[in-house]
């Protein structure tokens, strides 16, 4: 195991180590102490390594993950995992602004809660929060999955394309055009995969399913008349 | 960008080390505002007594010249560009009026019983150093550091903003409705003194507060009056809070224990507090006004 302590190192000196570790093979692990909520911490890391990260860390925390392993064991800043394209980002605590923006892949799951934006402009990483989400999440969110076990804020959704939500509490409003579907079979079976992919016991029986209405798919024809 | 501190401290024991601990929350700062920075502190008052904070040159003598002219005690103290002058409240008015026409020079950044209030163009750690904030006590206090966007970078535009008395405000973000609103505080008697969008957030609440409202409530209402992206910290003689517009556009993170509540734009500026890993850190909610007030 490599430790690494950021009160004599930098983050460069941390950033700089990952990012030379080998693609193909697996690295011992690493941990990274005092942390003190520096930005960008773990950022770009393509190996098959784990890294936790003892304490809170700032923004950006885990940012384009590719293969690794990045546990947070405390809370996160902004945009944590975002961009994230595989592996897993587990935020001990709870996260702030847009946890998984943009992301392609992976699995990040949020032990505590995360505040606005969520997931914003989400294109296919897994996310699941065992707390609340905050307002806007999952805004303009392309696909993938959110599952949240607590409740979701105002404008859950808006402008969403092909995202599965999915959400055990209330749901304070839903943006334009995301709507509650049915829970079907495929729907149950798939939620179960991603509780228990991120070690969480819960029925999916007790969630509801929100996802787009694709009315904002197409050009409206009614609204040729504004142009 | 811009980076704003606040430190509200409920445990008497830290006192004495007030801006020691808010000078270090303003140093990491520094990235988020290197253009200049500012700092109210919240210190001991003197009964009976008035405190003006003034800026500008040559200060020597001042404090004598206007105790002869004014015939009362006044006792000053100087911190590099600022001075700070204890007035008998009774002639707070006099001494306005002999500043106003003898050294038009000087610009008043804040008064009240306790508020003391230092802004100055340079880095953070230069400007905390160069008044001494890290030798400062006080019960709570608020700073900046700022990354001028709206208005130039002169100490003119630095935080915080004073526009009543102990009131002060930090401000990160912009408003866009600044001009319309300036306009319907100067009616209302409110002066703004410079072209800053901030300080127009200061006078309405200053406004709202000279019209009845506590501080919570005033910046409930300023969620409907004001338009554009804020995230404030306010100071008041005795209260101490924080606001982020509904979309929270600007980051803001709180830690609050048995001793303190603190806030910083970044976690990074709460990091070095004593007590914070076991501290509830917590994301102040979007439109949600909190508020402390000190029990004395």
């Amino acid at each position: 195991m490599t430790t690494l302590d950021l009160s004599t190192a930098t983050r460069r000196d941390l950033n700089g180590a990952l990012h030379a570790l080998p693609k193909d093979a697996p690295t011992a692990d690493w941990t990274v102490l005092h942390p003190e909520g520096q930005h960008a911490l773990a950022a770009g890391v393509n190996a098959p390594v784990t890294v936790t990260i003892k304490g809170h860390a700032g923004y950006y925390c885990a940012g384009m993950n590719q293969q690794a392993t990045i546990i947070i064991e405390g809370n996160a800043g902004v945009g944590v995992a975002e961009n994230m394209m595989s592996g897993t980002v587990h935020v001990k605590g709870d996260a702030s602004q847009a946890a998984g923006a943009t992301a392609h892949g992976g699995l990040l799951v949020i032990d505590g809660n995360a505040s606005a934006r969520c997931g914003i402009s989400m294109k296919g990483v897994d996310i699941v929060v065992k707390g609340s989400i905050g307002p806007m999440s999952a805004f303009m969110a392309q696909s993938g999955r959110l599952v949240v076990l607590g409740d979701a804020g105002d404008a859950l959704g808006d402008s969403i394309y092909e995202t599965h939500i999915y959400v055990r509490g209330s749901v304070k409003s839903l943006g334009a055009d995301c709507v509650a579907k049915e829970m079907r079979a495929e729907h149950l079976a798939e939620l179960a995969e991603l509780l228990a992919a991120a070690g969480v016991d819960a029925r999916p029986e007790e969630f509801s399913r929100y996802g787009s209405g694709r009315t904002l798919y197409n050009f409206h024809v009614d609204n040729a008349g504004a142009y | 960008m811009c980076g704003i501190v606040g430190l509200f401290l409920k445990d008497k024991a830290l006192e004495p080390q007030l801006g020691e601990m808010l000078a270090e929350m303003l140093e990491v700062m520094t990235g988020r505002g290197p253009d200049s920075a500012g700092f109210a502190v919240y210190g001991a008052g003197n009964a009976g007594h008035v405190k003006l904070t003034l800026r500008g040159d040559n200060l020597d003598g001042l404090a004598k010249a206007l105790a002869a002219a004014i015939h009362v005690a006044v006792e000053a103290t100087a911190h590099d560009t600022h001075l700070v002058l204890s007035v008998p409240a009774a002639s707070e008015d006099a001494a306005r009026v002999w500043l106003e026409a003898e050294r038009p020079d000087l610009v008043i950044t804040g008064s009240g019983q306790r508020i003391e209030l230092y802004k100055e163009v340079g880095l953070p750690a230069e400007v905390a150093t160069r008044f001494g904030l890290q030798q400062m006590a006080g019960t709570h206090g608020i700073g900046h550091t700022r990354m001028a966007t709206e208005s130039a970078v002169t100490t003119d535009g630095a935080h915080p903003f004073s526009t009543g008395p102990d009131q002060c405000l930090v401000h990160n973000g912009s408003l866009s409705n600044h001009k319309s609103l300036k306009r319907t505080l100067t009616r209302e008697g409110i002066y703004i003194a410079t072209d800053n969008d901030s300080e127009v957030a200061a006078g309405y609440l200053s406004w709202k507060m000279r019209d009845g409202a506590s501080l919570a409530e005033a910046l409930e209402a300023s969620l409907d009056d004001l338009d554009g992206f804020f995230t404030f910290v306010v100071g008041t003689e005795n209260g101490f809070a924080v606001l982020r517009d509904p979309i929270s556009c600007k980051p803001a993170v709180m830690a609050e224990t048995d001793q303190y509540v603190a806030f910083g734009s970044e976690y990074r500026a709460l990091a070095g507090l004593p007590g914070i890993a076991n501290a509830r850190v917590f994301e102040p909610e979007p439109a949600h006004v909190y508020a402390w007030e000190r029990q004395s």
